[in-house]
């Protein structure tokens, strides 16, 4: 059908909203409440147009075109409108956009010198709740929230988690927790997507940056990093380089400009991982073990669990995620062999995700006094600091990650897409059971952003029903299934995030799921490219197995390398 | 109104499985048996309509009606009817928070007293009036505040 859009004819589709016509045809329209692929809700009113024949102005995130339907979009009384809106939204903003961790990337911000505004029109009583800071991976500053509710509707629909909702009435609303407790005693399962969908600093991580700045200052201190099989695929948006460009060896040699000892690679222990989730999951295929198994590499899901599903605690692999594998390695083996003692060793790592900061300060994650990881940053914090370092990452030379813990294969590598671990624990289990390898390594039905996928496996004429689920709420639907007596699952990947890690919560700001497919490309292509597809055939990972950790679930595994899982009264 | 748990798990209990637009009348009822709604209520309430606690709490504080601490044992009512506003209830209010430092909806540290504004407690005559404990005072100013507070504040001493 055809529309008019400020006296220019432009196609629009049947049932589309006029927002949706106007941008595929470039037509800009401001939005705040609006979120792709979400019902609409219309409560910012930022996104008005006037509509020829109708008497008010029309929310176009929410009115569907119409044959022959008049639309004006930058009318001055539609330009007026929106201003009116944003001025609003700025009377009661505290305006210290110096000091913010969002300054240049808040959307308010950037709408605000859009429509030109340049002083304080309204001055409205100004709100000063209290910084909620109890959360070990988030922080929410109430007074920078522009109420626009995508995080609550991030967390309720996306996640299905709601630890976050709207609280009081009038201009004493807020989002808040159940009880106005802190985000720590909630529901919430540190995933990080609400930082994701703010569109001020009213969320952010927790920052770590200055601790791990004083680590690396301090001569006694053996500072080691790692980074997660996401990061080289997602740190180049930091620096405004194309989404899906692979700057693996720049950031190596970034991070050792920055001073850090050693560099190494989260894929390692990913490899690492499926040696031991490869092995577990034979072991209950064989030996009537609690099916199925789901993944356990994903902390906003293990949180899930034990808070909302505890009955399926033993359905967790029991496997420590490869975050902290490598954490319990560096200050056991590496220290070991090195001969620093574990005390003086500060071990931090480089994570797409939020949760992370959480499960590095969970308790069963040390030995005595010491947890295995001391800081955990996310990607934009990896930007912040190398910026803060003047560290060129563009100028740099490409290097490679230390021996033996940054040897990867791409199986360790694709780990940070929805369908990695699952497509590279099939790799290594179809090996530990036949001897043979796969007669093709790719699993095409396992990739994708779909939030549930699923295929079979033929291990040696043995059917093996696998799952991959990305994005809570898919997780709870599954859940749901299996508890109202779906049986024919045997292994199931679940990634907290929608489309994985490459899509966390602690990833760059503004990504749209062009962004998001170009990520996840990189990984693959990676894998395509890469000449070790195979987690068991990573020689360094045989090697620490030869001399130090004896064989996969052996008893050294059980003390470093698993973990138990415990229930949790929040009030949820 | 003491905590009477079991009465209000009964309540609960009885509307398993009831639908969303009973939450208000539950919350009314929990409150008129518990004299609040307590953590454990919420969390509970939220897990027999298969709502998040969040979401409960939500739709609670969204009606000044509902209070989320144990009244206090002087449970002080003031009345912002009309009669009582035209005779300058609203300062009375204001001293009343200042003093116990707490808005209407809360209880005192001491647990001594707790606020609720009302809407007419039918002694138009008389304002503008606060009950506390039961009892009425009439004609209140704010210079009356802390010498009525300094009652009650006796007799929780002498119990002592
Ligand atoms: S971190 Fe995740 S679970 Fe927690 S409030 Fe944000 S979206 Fe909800
Ligand atoms: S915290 Fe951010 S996303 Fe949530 S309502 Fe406020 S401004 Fe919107
Ligand atoms: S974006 Fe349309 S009303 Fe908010």
């Amino acid at each position: 059908m055809s529309i008019q859009v400020d006296n220019r004819q432009i196609e629009a589709h049947e049932g589309e909203t006029i927002l949706s016509a106007l941008r595929r045809n470039g037509v800009e329209v401001p939005t705040l409440c609006h979120m792709d692929g979400m019902a609409p809700t219309g409560a910012c009113r930022l996104c008005v147009v006037e509509v020829e024949g109708f008497g008010g102005l029309v929310p176009s995130c929410s009115y569907p075109v119409a044959e022959g339907m008049k639309i004006k979009s930058r009318s001055p009384r539609v330009l007026d409108a929106r201003r009116t809106v944003v001025q609003l939204l700025l009377s009661n903003h505290p305006d210290d956009c110096l000091y913010c961790s969002r300054a240049a990337k808040c959307e308010l911000q950037e709408l605000a010198s859009e429509l030109g505004i340049s002083e304080r029109l309204y001055s409205g009583e100004k709100s000063t709740r209290t910084k909620d800071v109890s959360s070990p991976s988030l922080v929410r500053d109430p007074d920078k929230c522009i109420l626009c509710g995508r995080c609550v509707r991030v967390c309720e629909e996306i996640q299905s988690v709601s630890a976050i909702d709207f609280m009081n009435r009038g201009s004493k609303s807020f989002v808040g927790t159940v009880f106005d407790c802190g985000l720590n005693v909630s529901s919430c399962i540190n995933c990080g997507q609400c930082v994701v969908v703010c569109p001020t600093g009213a969320l952010s991580e927790r920052f770590e940056i200055d601790d791990v700045l004083a680590a690396i200052a301090d001569p006694d201190k053996f500072v080691v990093v790692q980074h997660a099989p996401a990061i080289s695929v997602t740190l180049a948006e930091e620096f405004d380089m194309k989404p899906g460009t692979d700057v693996n060896g720049k950031m190596v040699a970034a991070l050792r400009r920055v001073g850090f000892d050693r560099v190494f690679d989260t894929s390692f222990s990913a490899d690492l991982t499926i040696m031991e989730e490869g092995s577990e999951l034979v072991q209950r295929l064989t030996s009537g073990g609690v099916l199925p198994m789901f993944t356990s590499c994903s902390p906003g899901w293990i949180k899930f669990v034990e808070t909302f599903y505890p009955e399926f605690m033993p359905n967790l692999s029991t496997c420590k995620s490869p975050q902290q594998m490598m954490g319990a390695l560096i200050k056991t083996f590496y220290a070991e062999r090195q001969g620093i003692s574990p005390e003086n060793i500060v071990s931090v790592s480089i994570m797409p995700c939020t949760a992370k900061k959480f499960e590095a300060r969970r308790g069963e994650m040390g030995r005595g006094q010491l947890q295995d990881l001391d800081y955990v940053l996310t990607t934009r914090e990896l930007g912040a600091l190398l910026r803060r370092c003047g560290v060129n990452i563009e100028k740099m030379e490409s290097d490679t990650a230390d021996t033996p813990l940054g040897e990867r294969t791409t199986a360790g590598k694709i780990f940070g897409a929805s369908g990695g671990v699952m497509e590279a624990a099939a790799r290594t289990a179809h090996f530990l059971v036949t001897g043979r390898e796969l007669d093709k390594l790719e699993i095409k039905p396992l990739r994708g952003l779909e939030g549930i996928k699923q295929a079979s496996l033929d291990i040696d004429g043995t059917q093996v029903n696998i799952a991959v689920v990305s994005g809570l709420g898919n997780a709870r639907a599954l859940l749901e299934e299996v508890r109202s007596g779906r049986q024919d699952l045997h292994f199931v990947e679940v990634m907290t995030c929608p489309g994985g890690c490459i899509a966390g919560g602690g990833q760059p700001l503004n990504a749209d799921l062009d962004a998001v497919r170009a990520r996840m490309k990189a990984l693959y292509k990676i894998d395509r490219d890469g000449p070790v597809k195979t987690s068991h055939s990573n020689v360094a990972v045989k090697k620490l197995y030869d001399e130090f950790l004896g064989k996969p679930l052996g008893h050294k595994s059980h003390e470093l390398l698993h973990t138990s899982y415990e229930g949790r009264e929040v009030i949820k | 109104m003491t905590t009477e748990t079991v009465n209000v798990e009964e309540i609960i209990a009885r509307h398993r499985g009831a639908g969303r637009d009973t939450l208000i009348p539950i919350l009314q009822e929990v409150q008129e048996a518990e004299g609040y709604l307590s953590r454990t209520s919420v969390a509970k309430i939220g897990e027999v309509l298969g709502l998040p606690a969040s979401k409960v709490y939500s739709v609670a504080t969204f009606y000044n009606q509902f209070r989320f601490q144990p009244l206090g044992r002087f449970h002080i009512q003031i009345c912002r009817g009309t009669a009582c506003h035209v005779k300058g209830s609203a300062a009375v209010l204001e001293t009343l928070c200042r003093e116990l430092e707490i808005e209407p909806g809360e209880t005192t540290r001491d647990r001594l007293f707790s606020l609720e504004v009302v809407v007419c407690i039918g002694v138009c005559g008389l304002a503008p009036v606060i009950s506390v404990g039961g009892n009425v005072h009439a004609r209140m100013t704010p210079g009356k505040v802390t010498q009525i507070l300094d009652i009650y504040r006796g007799k929780a001493a002498e119990d002592a």
